[in-house]
C-alpha cells in the first residue's frame, strides 16, 4: 500500500469513527464526552492550518492563537452588532483574519528564520491586549454570548442542534483543502522553499508571496475554528488568544509528527484526553505535562505519526 | 497634563525601560552567540523575584536575600544550561521552542504550588524607603532611582565587558560570525555557558530589584518576555547597546502612551470613544513602533555586525 | 547581440572595493570564461549579476533588459539560470521533483491549489528530458539528498536547464569532482554551450580550454585581460596573476 493510499486510509478511519462517536457514547452512558471531541477537533482545525505554515512553509509562528482569538471575538461583536447569520459571520472572519494575516506576516516576512518567530509571537500579543482592552465586550473577563449564532434562523449550528456535526464537517473540509493545497503545485513551491529558500528563489519564485499566501490562508482557517469555539462555550474571553495558546497548537504538531494531517488530528485528541486526564487525576497536573514536553522534544523524534505509518519520515508532504 | 506628572511618567518609563534592558541583554546574548531560541528566559524573571521573596522570609535581610536571589539565580540558570538546553543547541527552532516552551508551564505551576496562586510583595528595603523632591512639587520613590542607577550602571558594565574584553570580543564574533568563533579554536561550549549564566544572573537580578514594586506571581515573566523580544527586534539582535537603546524607548512609550493615548484620542473622538479606542491603541503602540522599524529598518536599530 | 551585458559594475564593501567598473559582454552562442585567483572578486561579480548582492554603480542588461534592480526571481523569470558554486538543491525532493519544480517556475502559475503536480505530467516529461541529457535518468526516483557529490553538481546544471533559461551563469560546476566526472560534465556544457550562451566561473584550466570562446581575466576586481584562451595564456598581466600556478 502506497504512503498516499494509506494517508486517505487513515484519514477515512478517523472521520468515521468521529461520525458513529456521538450516538456511541450516547449508549454508553458518556454523552458529556462529545463536548471533549468538539473541543479536540477545533483544536484540530487550529492545528491544520498551523501545519500549512509550519510543516510546509517551514516556518514557525508562535502568535498563531491570535487568529483563533479574532475569529472568537468576529462572532461576538458581530452578534452583538446584531448579525445573527453564521455565514456573514464567518465572511466576517476570513475578512478581518485574513486583512491581519496579511499585514503582520508581510512584516514579518521581511526578515526570517529567528525573527520570523518573535514577531509572530509579537502581533500575536498585540491581538491579545487589544482584546483584553475591548471594554466594551467584556475586556479581560471576557463576553458570554446570551444569543448565538444561526443558519437563516435555524439552531441546528448550536449546541442544542448539530453544532457537533458542523465542527466535524468542517474539520473534513479543512483536512480536504489543505490536502489538495500541499499536494498542488502551490504546496510544492511551499516546501521547495522550506527545504532551500534561495533555491527556490533562483528557480524563479517569489519565496516571499508564496509564504505570505500560506500566512493568510493559514490564519483565515485559524479564524473559523476561533469562531465555531466561540459558538460552541457560548463564551469568548481574550484568552483564546494568549501566546500559550499559540505554544499548545505547536505542541500538537510536533506531538502528531510535523507535516501529517492524521497526525495532526490525532495530536489535538491526545492533548484534550491528556490534560482531561491528568486533569482529573491531579489538579497540578502541569507539573507533569511540562516536563513531558521536554522529554518528547529530547528524546521522541517523530511524533504519533511515526506510529502509525513507519517509515515516513518527519517532514512528510 | 500637568508637566509633574510628565516628568514622572517619564521617569517610570525610563525605571520599566531599564528593567527591560536586564532581561532582553541576556536574552539577545543568548540569541546573537548561540541562535538559540530561550522562551524560558523570562521565567528566570520570575524565579529571581520568588526567590528574593523566600530569602527575604528567612533572612529577614533584603539585601542578603537579593545578594542569595541572584547567585541561586545564577546556580539554577547553570542548571538548566547543564541539564537541558545544552542539549538544544544543534535541534532545530522548533525544537528549542518546545523544550522551553515545557520549562515555563512546569516553573510557573511550581511557583503556584510553592508559594499560592496569589500575588505576593515585599517591603522596599528600609535604607532606600521613601521619596525625596525632584521639583518643588515632585516626590518621586527613591527605590524607583536607585533601580535606573542600577539599569545604567550594569549597562556600563555590560558595555565595557562586551567591547573591551577577550570574552567580549568572542561574544561579539560569536554574534556576528559564529564560524570564526569556531575556528579560533575557543572552547564553544564553555563559552556559551558563560553567556547563559551571565543572562540568567541578570533576568533573575531584574526579577529580585522588581520584587519590592511589582507583584509576584506565576506567569508573571511571559508578558515581559514578549516585551523583551520587542526590544530585541528594534534594537537589533545580539546587539548590547540595541538592546539598551531600544529598551528605554520601549519602557517610554509604553508607560507614556499609557497615561497620555486617552487624552490624545480625546481630541479626535468622543469621550467615550476614546475610553475604548485609547487603552486599545495604548496597548499596540510598542508593536506599531516594532512594524516601523521591520519597515524601515529591519536589521533593528543597532545592529550587532560590524559594531559592539 | 549580446545576451550578458555588464556595463562599468563598481560595489564597495567599506573602503575594499570588491568590483572597479567590470564590463563584460556573452554574445549568443558563446561561453564566457571568467578567471582569477582567489579573493579576486569572482564570486562578488556572480553575486551581483544572480541578485545576491546589488551593485553600487553600473548596468546588468539580460537579453536586452535591464535587470539590475530585479529581486533573484525576477533574473530567474526573465531568462538567467544559474548554478551555485556548493550545490544547492532541495534535499527532501526526489531527484525528479527538484527538476519537475524547476520547470513548474516557466510553465505557468504556481499559485494553483488544486490538482496534482506531482500528476502533472507536461512538468515530468520536460523533467525526465532534461534528467536524460544530464545523465541521472537512472536517479529520477530518489532523493537529492541522497545522490553522491558529482551527481548533485549534474543535478544543479539540470535544475538550472529547467527553467529554460537564455543564459547560464555557472559558478565553478567542476568544484570538488575527480577527472572522469569533470570530463562528463565538460562534455554535457560542451554539448550546450552552442544552444544556451554562458558565462563559466572556474579554476579547471581544462575544461575552460576546451569551452570558452572568450576569458576574461579578474584580479582584485578589476578587468586585467581579455581575449580568446590562447591569448590570454600568453598575456603578461594574466601570467602575472596566476605567477604561472597551473597555467599551462
Amino acid at each position: 500500500m502506497s504512503a498516499r493510499n494509506a494517508e486517505l486510509l487513515t484519514a477515512g478511519v478517523i472521520f468515521v469513527l468521529l461520525l458513529i462517536a456521538p450516538p456511541l457514547l450516547e449508549a454508553l452512558g458518556l454523552g458529556y464526552m462529545t463536548g471533549l471531541l468538539m473541543k479536540a477537533m477545533l483544536l484540530a482545525i487550529a492545528a491544520l492550518s498551523l501545519d500549512l505554515i509550519v510543516g510546509q512553509g517551514g516556518m514557525i509562528s508562535l502568535g498563531h492563537s491570535a487568529f483563533v482569538g479574532l475569529g472568537a471575538y468576529s462572532l461576538a461583536i458581530g452578534l452583538e452588532s446584531g448579525i445573527d447569520n453564521i455565514l456573514a459571520l464567518m465572511v466576517i472572519a476570513l475578512v478581518v483574519s485574513g486583512l491581519f494575516a496579511l499585514v503582520t506576516g508581510a512584516l514579518a516576512l521581511r526578515t526570517s528564520g529567528i525573527y520570523f518567530l518573535m514577531i509572530t509571537l509579537a502581533f500575536g500579543q498585540m491581538a491579545y491586549f487589544t482584546l483584553t482592552s475591548l471594554a466594551g465586550y467584556g475586556g479581560d473577563d471576557g463576553l458570554t454570548l446570551w444569543s448565538l449564532a444561526t443558519l437563516f434562523g435555524s439552531k441546528v449550528v448550536q449546541n442544542s442542534g448539530q453544532l457537533y456535526f458542523v465542527i466535524l464537517g468542517v474539520l473534513l473540509a479543512t483536512w480536504w483543502l489543505l490536502h489538495r493545497i500541499t499536494h498542488a503545485r502551490f504546496g510544492r513551491v511551499l516546501r521547495g522553499a522550506r527545504d532551500n529558500a534561495e533555491r527556490a528563489e533562483v528557480m524563479g519564485f517569489s519565496v516571499f508571496r508564496y509564504r505570505l499566501t500560506a500566512y493568510v490562508i493559514a490564519g483565515m482557517i485559524a479564524s473559523i475554528a476561533g469562531l465555531l469555539t466561540a459558538q460552541q462555550n457560548e463564551f469568548v474571553s481574550p484568552s483564546l488568544a494568549t501566546w500559550q495558546h499559540s505554544g499548545d497548537l505547536l505542541v500538537i504538531l510536533v506531538i502528531g509528527g510535523i507535516g501529517s494531517r492524521n497526525g495532526t488530528i490525532l495530536g489535538a485528541f491526545f492533548i484534550v484526553i491528556v490534560q482531561e486526564l491528568l486533569g482529573a487525576i491531579l489538579p497540578e497536573w502541569r507539573l507533569i505535562y511540562g516536563p513531558l514536553l521536554v522529554l518528547v522534544v529530547l528524546f521522541a523524534k517523530g511524533g504519533l505519526n511515526t506510529l502509525l505509518t513507519p517509515g515516513q519520515g518527519r517532514r512528510a508532504a | 497634563m500637568s508637566f509633574t506628572l510628565l516628568l514622572i511618567q517619564c521617569l517610570n518609563g525610563l525605571q520599566y525601560g531599564t528593567m527591560l534592558f536586564l532581561i532582553a541583554a541576556g536574552l539577545t546574548l543568548v540569541f546573537g552567540v548561540m541562535g538559540f531560541i530561550n522562551l524560558a528566559h523570562g521565567v528566570l524573571y520570575m524565579v529571581g523575584a520568588y526567590l528574593a521573596f523566600a530569602f527575604l522570609n528567612l533572612t529577614g535581610n533584603f539585601w542578603i536575600a537579593a545578594l542569595l536571589a541572584m547567585v541561586a539565580a545564577l546556580v539554577f540558570g547553570l542548571a538548566l544550561e547543564h541539564f537541558v538546553f545544552r542539549h538544544l543547541y544543534t535541534r532545530n527552532h522548533l525544537d528549542q521552542v518546545l523544550a522551553t516552551f515545557g520549562i515555563i508551564i512546569f516553573l510557573n505551576e511550581l511557583a503556584k504550588v510553592l508559594f499560592g496562586a496569589a500575588t505576593l510583595s515585599i517591603p522596599v528595603p528600609a535604607l532606600l524607603d521613601g521619596s525625596i523632591p525632584l521639583t518643588p512639587e515632585l516626590n518621586y520613590p527613591v527605590y524607583r532611582l536607585a533601580i535606573i542607577g542600577v539599569g545604567l550602571l550594569v549597562a556600563a558594565l555590560l558595555y565595557g565587558i562586551v567591547s573591551h574584553t577577550r570574552v567580549g570580543m568572542l561574544v561579539r564574533a560569536g554574534a556576528t560570525t559564529p564560524e570564526m568563533v569556531n575556528a579560533l579554536g575557543v572552547n564553544i561550549e564553555r563559552l556559551f555557558m558563560i553567556v547563559f549564566g551571565v543572562g540568567a544572573m541578570l533576568a533573575g537580578f531584574a526579577g529580585v530589584i522588581a520584587a519590592p514594586i511589582f507583584a509576584i506571581e506565576p506567569g508573571m515573566g511571559d508578558n515581559i518576555l514578549i516585551v523583551a523580544f520587542v526590544v530585541i527586534i528594534i534594537g537589533g539582535i545580539g546587539s548590547i547597546r540595541g538592546a539598551f537603546v531600544a529598551a528605554l524607548l520601549v519602557g517610554l512609550i509604553d508607560t507614556l502612551g499609557r497615561s497620555l493615548a486617552t487624552e490624545m484620542t480625546g481630541f479626535v473622538f468622543s469621550p467615550s470613544m476614546s475610553n475604548q479606542i485609547g487603552p486599545a491603541l495604548a496597548s499596540m503602540l510598542i508593536y506599531i513602533l516594532m512594524a516601523a522599524i521591520l519597515i524601515f529598518r529591519p536589521q533593528g536599530l543597532l545592529p550587532a555586525k560590524g559594531t559592539a | 547581440m549580446s545576451v550578458l551585458d555588464i556595463q562599468n559594475l563598481s560595489k564597495s564593501f567599506g573602503a575594499v572595493r570588491v568590483s572597479q567598473n567590470v564590463s563584460l559582454s556573452v554574445e549568443a552562442k558563446k561561453c564566457h570564461a571568467l578567471i582569477g585567483p582567489n579573493g579576486a572578486g569572482k564570486t562578488t561579480l556572480i553575486h551581483q549579476i544572480s541578485g545576491v548582492l546589488t551593485p553600487d554603480a553600473g548596468r546588468i542588461r539580460l537579453d536586452g533588459q535591464d535587470i539590475t534592480a530585479f529581486p533573484m526571481w525576477r533574473r530567474a523569470q526573465a531568462g538567467l539560470g544559474r548554478t551555485f558554486q556548493i550545490s544547492s538543491t532541495l534535499a527532501s525532493f526526489s531527484v525528479l521533483e527538484n527538476v519537475a519544480l524547476a520547470a513548474q517556475a516557466k510553465a505557468g502559475s504556481s499559485m494553483r491549489f488544486f490538482g496534482r503536480a506531482a500528476a502533472e505530467t507536461g512538468l515530468n516529461r520536460k523533467a525526465s528530458d532534461i534528467l536524460a541529457r544530464v545523465g541521472l535518468a537512472d536517479r529520477a526516483g530518489i532523493l537529492a539528498a541522497d545522490l553522491s557529490h558529482g551527481e548533485r553538481r549534474l543535478l544543479e546544471l539540470g535544475i538550472a536547464l529547467a527553467g529554460g533559461p537564455k543564459f547560464l551563469l555557472l559558478d565553478e560546476p567542476m568544484a570538488g569532482l575527480g577527472r572522469v566526472e569533470s570530463e562528463r560534465l565538460t562534455d554535457i556544457l560542451a554539448d550546450l554551450r552552442r544552444e544556451i550562451p554562458m558565462l563559466l566561473v572556474e579554476h579547471d584550466m581544462d575544461a575552460i580550454f576546451r569551452l570558452a570562446d572568450a576569458v576574461t581575466v579578474l584580479v582584485d576586481g578589476v578587468v586585467v585581460a581579455r581575449g580568446t584562451p590562447d591569448e590570454v595564456r600568453n598575456d603578461p598581466a594574466a601570467r602575472a596573476a596566476y605567477l604561472g600556478e597551473d597555467f599551462e
